[in-house]
This record gives structure tokens, C-alpha cells and sequence, in this order.
């Protein structure tokens, strides 16, 4: 018997989308193992994560309210990952989007209205997060050091400069020891949609932003060079594309863009900035998971984004329900991840057994 | 030393193959079917030329011959026994080698470590002391000269060759398949290598060549088999036949052989080099103080064989290379390390060697390629954004002004033949880039009707008034189209000789560094 690898011809959106749902239940039937181990049936498991989530009113409105950082950072590192940029540093970038979005909110907040302070904190947290995107694109071009490992690096810094901040200088004095920040005025914090946690404002910047990125990405001159540049950097250096520039600008959009992620996780769940663990529990992460199963599509990105945001509440569900670790969901994302990846091969090539 | 003993010709017990058949071969990849119902027979102690275009289906049955395919039908018998070939270690067993068009081999060891890799018999400890007395054999048997202890990337492309041919022949093939082994060949390298494979075949072996060269089927082959578009046509004895015959079976139609050159007088000065020298990727020097300059209605052909600072050169002066000293100017203005939009914008075409890697981005779609040098411009942008409907008009203006075949301006380049792949690029350049246009291997790879379309859109870009500068490695295509032709080597002119005054042999050995021409000061 032998198993031979060929490359394929060009494949039908059809059958792309048939072996991407396949990839999909390959990776839940792996991921099923983990509860199987458990002494689990999975299929009851996968059944409790998806009525945990999608099965109530209470589901999807928590399913929402998860779908929203995720769908930021989705099409955040969507952008980045057409440039073949590998940014795994959403979780750095958002958090410190959420750092200077929380000092304008602490100063400004009391003395200005909402329409002044919350457009504001957005601004700035767009800024920082571009701040920590740039950074290693600079090092990438200039130095060329490689991406995946100054972005990662880049996300224990953050965590640990937020750690800082909370349990030192911005230590809040009306939280009792906790390590929060004093809570936002009401004019730094974000409307929600009545007995839900969705602050819809940042759910709508989300969809606006999926639009444009989206037009950013096909129809802008800035767009085509990221797309030459993630394709074919020979090409794109015979074009005369400077890869400095154009690798800045896409960093600070894909950065800013997990940085408003930030704003909207103080400004319109937790009020305050506190531990890096609870603000972000791992989005940045999860989302290069949602940028994948979308194809790099932005618009695609919104629907990815809540059947993950599903199954981070399903993994509550579970959790509380059948005494799991939350870290069970986690691997059961990064086997989702993995599957989806792989698909790639199997899209490209061909496996044919002969005997 | 009993080991040694046993290591003679066929020693892994290669049987001597005195007829291969390959009966009712197909092969199907998608979109194509790349070989349809393919018969060949090739007898021992022959050399069966397997000629045809690009794309037409040899390197497909080859390397199903060789167990790198497996083929969709048919069959293949050895000495008329039926045998199953499924990875090269078969083809290798049945007594097949085949030399590939590029070499697999490791730069930095040497050549006797080369051949030992993979090769069973070596012993374990010390495998090379064994391997360096065989090839000494091979070194007086068949004047496969070489030294076994240099280092590969010190051998030139025709030594390298050897290595390889050592390399099958150790192994035991009694049947050789070389893909196009003279592309990366001198005249002279091309001439030692066919007295190799006359002796091979004297010796009993035989060989599979496979080119697109009609000339090298005339000298070499005993018989020839023709293949178009997955196809045979025919089989004959090369006694019985004529390079005419021969291009009309490979393409389908009259081939003309003499292009019409008119005569033109060269204009004013467009490009001029002086005194440049050019780093490479590893920082040695490639180009060592090269002058020369190109008119109008001029093609200025330089030939060499490839790596010694040809591209270096291109890239110096297109802005994609830092120039280390000296000077570029174009139609009198200083472009030395300027930028590639600047000089792009003086109006330099550049058609880029290796194509695929450097010329297009093969996911995007063809609209997109075609703007691939002036999206950032007017009329093709406007602002921050693309112009797409003009850029879709411009394409669709292109595909039909130089004839290229895709099915639409949405799909992508990828999918594109290479002939095809590369009107494009030309279109792309010349339709917005005319004063000097830069061309570097242009048709390398490309089918007799993709070469002549090309060939004559050159020069009739140069009776349009632009200068060219034309880099190949094929001396066919230098002598076809230049009017001064320059031979470079280890990053130096050898000299530049008008093309009336030109002859292939001094070329030739000027390419490999044995003659140089006193500098005279041109103009």
C-alpha cells in the first residue's frame, strides 16, 4: 500500500466550505476525547455547550457579550494575518487599549460628559493598542526579528504592566484591598442593552469596523500592497512596496482594533481596570482561532466570532455543571484551531491511497 | 576489500534494460490532461530524444517513469516483462536513473559526500574513501572528469551535471533520463557532455533526453519522439527526418526560424552604467566593475551563465539592490540607488527572471497582477483607493491587445500558463513603461510559439524607439535579437561585440572564462 500527497487544481467555494465544516467536526469529535478522558459521554458534553450557549435567552445574550472581543481581535488579526503578519499579540495589544482607555476615564471621567469621555477612551485605546502592534513590526522590518516571538513576549509585558498598575499606583481606594482600579464615573462607562452585559455601542463599532476593514483590505491601495506583501514579498519588493510603511499601518490598524476591544471590556463589563486574567481571559488567543475559521474574511469574522463567543459560555456552562477546569475549553478551542488549520493541506493537496 | 570488489558497473544489481515500453499512458491533472494515451519504446543502447513544448507533456511522463507519478492508466514493461513502478527507489532498483533539470544536490558538501548519500553499498565508516576510487573509474571510463573532494558550490552547472550523471550511473541505471540538461550549459560544456553520453550508449547504457531544442535532437538522438499537448505524434528515426519537420510535429504549424530584424540606426544614450560594482545576498562582490551603456533602438544582449552577477546587475539597476560604487543614469538623470517606483516611473520596464517567484503574486487575479507596477498612480488609483473599474478596462485592454489566454480577468494568475504568465508581465511593463525596457531571461521556459511572440514584441519595441537590455542564457536567443552583445562571467564584461562581428565559439569561450577581449573605450 502507498499513500501518495498531489497538489490539487483550483477548488470550488463550494467544496471549500464543505471541507471547512468537516475540519469543524473533526475538531469536536477530537476535542470530544478530552471529556471522554473525563469519563464524559462528549456528545452530552458538546450538547451542554451548545444549549449552554445558543439553547436560551440567557445563553446568547451572554454568547453576544463574549462575541464582542472576540470579533475585534478577529478582524484585527484577520488584517495582519492577509500580510502574513502572525500576530499572536492581541491579548497584549487589548489590554493596552484597555490601560490608557482606564487613565482617560479616571481623569477626564468626572469632569466631562459621556459624549466627550467615551469617544475619547475609544481614541485612546485604539492609540495604545497600535502603540503595542507597531513595536514589533518595527522589529520585524528593521531588526528582523521574527513576529511570532516579540508579540507573544509583548503579551506577558502587558499583563504584567497591568498587574502592576492594579496592584500598585492605580491600586482604587474605595475597593477594599481587591486589586481594581476605583470605578469608572458614569460618563466613562458604556450603555447596555437592558438586562443583558452587551454594550452595544462597542458591538456596533464592531460591525462597522468588520465593514470597513473589509473595503480597507480589497479596495484601497494600502490594502492591495498588504495582500502582495502576504502573498509574494518578491513580488512585492520588485513593486517598490516600502514594507516598513505599509507594515506599520497594518499593525497599528490590527493593534488599535484589539486595543478598542479593551476600552469595551472595562468600559462596559468590568468598570474598572483589574487583573489581566479577567479582562481579557485569553480573547486575543481565541480570536486567531475566529480570523482562521473566517478565512480572513472581516465580515465573515461577526458570525465566527459568536459561535466562538458560544463556546467560551458553553465552557462555563460545563464548567460549573460537570466540575471541569476552564482549561478543558481551552484545549478544546486549540484542537478546534488546529483542525481548522490543517484543513489548509487538504485544500491544497490531494492524498490518494493505492494499493 | 571484497566489498570493494563487488562494486563495479550494475552493482546493485540494475538488470541491463535492452527494451523499455510504456504502453497506453494517461495522466490527469486538473483542468489538464497532461498525458493522453502515451506510447513509448526506447531500445538499449539508444538515445530517444523526447522532444515538445513546454507544457506538452514530457517531464509528466517522465516522472512517472521514474516513480514519481503514478499514472491514471497504462502500463510499463522492461525487457517485456510488465513492472510497477511506484516510488523512484523501484525505478532505482529496476536499472532507471534520471538526472533532473535542477540539481538535488547539497552546496555545501562534497561531491564524493554528494554521491554517497542514499547509496546503500557505502560502508557505514569512512563512505567516501570507497566512492573516490569509483569515481576515478567513471573519470577514465567514460571522461566524466571531476574531482571528488571539491565542494559543490565550487563546481560550475556542467560539472555539477556530472555529478549527478556519476550519481545515477553508481546506482546502477542502465537507462538514463536527463530533463533538459543542456539549458544550464556553455557550448563548449553542451559538446563534452554529448561525447559523455556517446560513450554511455556505447557501453550498452541508454538514455531518455528530453528537450525542446531541435538542434540537439539533430546531433544527438538516434530516434526522437514528438509530443504535443499530452499527445504523440509521432516516432521516427532521426536519419529520416529534418529540424523542419520536426518544429511543425512539436507545434503544430510553420515555425520561422529567422526573425525580420530590421536595420535602424541607434539613437541617443538611455541607459549608462559606469564603473558599477554590486554586492550579492551573501556580501561577496558579484558585479566587479562593469561599464556599458544602451541606445535607443538598441538591444543590448548580455549573455553568461547564470550566477555570474546577472541578476545582481538587473537588480542594481532597477533600484532592488544597493549599488556599492559607481553609477546608473537614465535618459541623463542619476537613478544609483534610487528607488524602484522612482526609476519605474522614468519609464523602465522590468520583465523579472524567474518569473512565478518575482513577477506576479500567482493568488491574486489577473486585474490585480496587471497593476501590479502602477496601482499606486493615476488613473489606476485615486487618493487612498484603488481605481477598479479603470484597472479592469486596462486589463481587459491588455488580455486582448497580447493575446493572453485566460478564461477571465478574475482568475488567478496562478492558474495561467507560463507563456501566458508572462505576456501578461510584458503587457503589464511596456504598456506603461517604454524608454528602457529590462529583460531578463524572457522566454526562458516558454513554448516555440510563446518564445516567437515574445521575440518579435521586443524587437518591435526597439524599431518603437525603446532601448533594451536583454539577459540570457539561451545564445540562440542573444544572437536572434542583439545588436551588441556583452558575455559576463565571475562579474565581469569578457567584452562587447557587435553582433555582425560575433561568433558563437568565441562567445562560448568567453562565457567560460577562457578568452577576454582587450577594454576598449565604446562610443
Amino acid at each position: 500500500m502507498k499513500i501518495k500527497v498531489e497538489r490539487r487544481g483550483e477548488i470550488s467555494p463550494k467544496k471549500r466550505f464543505a471541507y471547512l465544516i468537516f475540519s469543524l467536526i473533526i475538531g469536536f469529535l477530537i476535542g470530544g476525547l478530552i471529556f471522554l478522558f473525563k469519563g464524559i459521554n462528549p456528545f452530552y458534553a458538546l450538547q451542554k455547550i451548545f444549549v449552554g450557549s445558543f439553547g436560551s435567552i440567557y445563553g446568547w445574550k451572554e454568547t453576544i457579550t463574549k462575541a464582542i472581543p472576540l470579533m475585534l481581535c478577529g478582524i484585527g488579526l484577520s488584517l495582519a494575518f492577509k500580510g502574513k503578519f502572525w500576530n499572536i499579540g492581541a491579548d497584549g495589544q487589548l489590554l493596552f487599549g484597555a490601560v490608557l482607555a482606564t487613565w482617560i476615564a479616571l481623569s477626564l471621567g468626572k469632569t466631562y460628559p459621556a459624549f466627550v469621555v467615551l469617544p475619547l477612551m475609544f481614541v485612546g485605546g485604539f492609540i495604545s493598542g497600535a502603540f503595542w502592534g507597531i513595536i514589533p513590526a518595527i522589529m520585524k522590518i528593521k531588526l528582523g526579528i521574527n513576529e511570532v516571538i516579540t508579540t507573544l513576549m509583548l503579551n506577558y509585558i502587558a499583563e504584567q504592566f497591568v498587574q502592576y498598575l492594579v496592584y500598585g499606583p492605580w491600586k482604587g481606594k474605595t475597593q477594599y484591598g481587591f486589586p481594581y482600579t476605583d470605578n469608572f464615573s458614569s460618563s466613562a462607562t458604556l450603555p447596555v442593552i437592558k438586562g443583558t452585559r452587551i454594550h452595544y455601542p462597542t458591538l456596533i463599532i464592531g460591525i462597522i469596523l468588520a465593514v470597513l476593514i473589509y473595503i480597507f483590505i480589497m479596495k484601497t491601495k494600502i490594502g492591495y500592497e498588504i495582500r502582495v506583501i502576504g502573498e509574494n514579498p518578491e513580488a512585492a519588493k520588485y513593486a517598490g512596496i516600502n514594507f516598513l510603511k505599509t507594515t506599520i499601518i497594518m499593525m497599528a490598524i490590527s493593534g488599535g482594533i484589539a486595543g478598542i476591544a479593551g476600552v469595551g471590556e472595562v468600559a462596559g463589563i468590568h468598570h474598572h481596570l483589574t487583573v489581566p486574567q479577567q479582562i481579557s481571559s485569553g480573547y486575543g488567543y481565541t480570536a486567531i482561532i475566529v480570523a482562521w475559521l473566517a478565512r480572513l474574511n472581516p465580515l465573515v469574522v461577526i458570525l465566527s466570532s459568536i459561535f466562538f463567543g458560544g463556546i467560551l459560555v458553553g465552557g462555563d456552562t460545563i464548567q460549573t455543571s460537570m466540575g471541569l477546569p476552564f482549561a478543558t475549553i481551552n484545549i478544546f478551542n486549540g484542537l478546534i484551531l488546529i483542525s481548522v488549520i490543517s484543513i489548509n493541506f487538504f485544500l491544497e493537496y490531494k492524498i490518494s491511497i493505492k494499493r | 576489500m571484497k566489498r570493494r570488489k563487488d562494486l563495479t558497473l550494475h552493482s546493485q544489481g540494475g538488470k541491463k534494460i535492452e527494451l523499455l515500453e510504456m504502453k497506453g499512458i494517461y495522466k490527469k491533472f486538473p483542468g489538464v490532461i497532461a498525458n493522453d494515451n502515451v506510447n513509448l519504446e526506447v531500445k538499449g543502447g539508444e538515445i530517444h530524444a523526447l522532444l515538445g513544448e513546454n507544457g506538452a507533456g514530457k517531464t509528466t511522463l517522465m516522472n512517472i517513469l521514474y516513480g514519481i507519478y503514478q499514472p491514471d492508466g497504462g502500463e510499463i514493461y522492461i525487457n517485456g516483462k510488465k513492472v510497477n513502478i511506484r516510488s523512484p527507489r523501484d525505478a532505482i532498483e529496476l536499472g532507471i536513473g534520471m538526472v533532473h533539470q535542477h540539481f538535488m544536490l547539497i552546496p555545501t558538501h562534497t561531491v564524493a559526500e554528494n554521491i554517497c548519500l542514499g547509496f546503500k553499498e557505502a560502508p557505514f565508516f569512512y563512505p567516501t574513501r570507497v566512492i573516490e576510487e569509483r569515481i576515478h573509474d567513471f573519470t577514465d571510463r567514460y571522461g566524466l572528469k571531476i574531482n571528488p573532494k571539491a565542494k559543490i558550490w565550487q563546481l560550475s552547472a556542467g560539472e555539477q551535471q556530472r555529478v549527478e550523471i556519476i550519481k545515477t550511473l553508481l546506482r546502477g541505471a542502465s537507462l538514463l533520463i536527463l530533463d533538459e540538461p543542456t539549458s544550464v550549459l556553455t557550448p563548449q560544456e553542451t559538446k563534452e557532455l554529448f561525447t559523455i553520453l556517446k560513450k554511455l550508449v556505447e557501453e550498452g547504457h541508454s538514455v531518455i533526453f528530453i528537450t525542446h531544442k531541435l538542434e540537439e535532437v539533430m546531433e544527438i538522438s538516434d530516434r526522437v519522439t514528438v509530443l504535443r499537448k499530452g499527445k504523440v505524434v509521432a516516432t521516427v528515426r532521426t536519419k529520416d527526418t529534418n529540424k523542419k519537420e520536426l518544429a511543425r510535429m512539436m507545434v503544430g504549424r510553420e515555425v520561422i526560424f529567422k526573425l525580420e530584424r530590421e536595420k535602424i540606426e541607434r539613437g541617443e544614450e538611455v541607459l549608462k552604467v559606469k564603473d558599477l560594482f554590486v554586492e550579492n545576498d551573501r556580501g561577496l562582490m558579484a558585479i566587479k566593475g562593469v561599464s556599458f551603456s544602451v541606445h535607443k533602438n538598441e538591444i543590448f544582449g548580455i549573455a553568461g551563465v547564470a550566477g555570474n552577477g546577472q541578476r545582481e546587475l538587473v537588480e542594481a539597476i532597477t533600484g532592488l539592490r544597493k549599488v556599492k560604487r559607481g553609477k546608473v543614469e537614465i535618459l541623463n538623470v542619476d537613478v544609483t540607488n534610487s528607488s524602484p517606483k522612482r526609476i519605474g516611473d522614468i519609464g523602465v520596464a522590468h520583465i523579472p527572471e524567474e518569473r512565478i517567484r518575482f513577477g506576479i503574486v500567482p493568488n491574486l487575479s489577473v486585474y490585480e497582477n496587471a497593476v501590479l507596477r502602477d496601482y499606486y498612480h493615476e488613473p489606476f488609483s485615486k487618493g487612498l483607493f484603488l481605481n477598479h473599474h479603470y484597472i479592469k478596462e486596462h486589463s481587459k485592454k491588455l488580455v486582448k491587445e497580447f493575446s493572453i489566454d485566460t478564461p477571465s480577468i478574475d482568475t488567478p494568475v496562478k492558474l495561467l500558463s507560463g507563456g501566458n504568465i508572462q505576456k501578461l508581465i510584458l503587457a503589464r511593463e511596456i504598456s506603461t513603461k517604454s524608454n528602457l525596457i529590462i529583460a531578463a531571461h524572457p522566454t526562458y521556459g516558454l513554448d516555440v510559439a510563446a518564445t516567437e511572440y515574445i521575440r518579435k514584441l521586443l524587437l518591435k519595441k526597439r524599431e518603437e524607439g525603446a532601448a533594451i537590455l536583454l539577459v540570457s542564457e539561451d545564445l540562440e536567443e542573444i544572437f536572434e535579437l542583439s545588436d551588441r552583445i556583452a558575455v559576463i562571467f565571475e562579474g565581469k564584461f569578457m567584452g562587447i561585440v557587435p553582433r555582425e562581428k560575433a561568433n558563437l565559439q568565441d562567445i562560448g569561450l568567453m562565457m567560460a572564462g577562457s578568452k577576454r577581449l582587450e577594454e576598449r573605450n565604446e562610443d
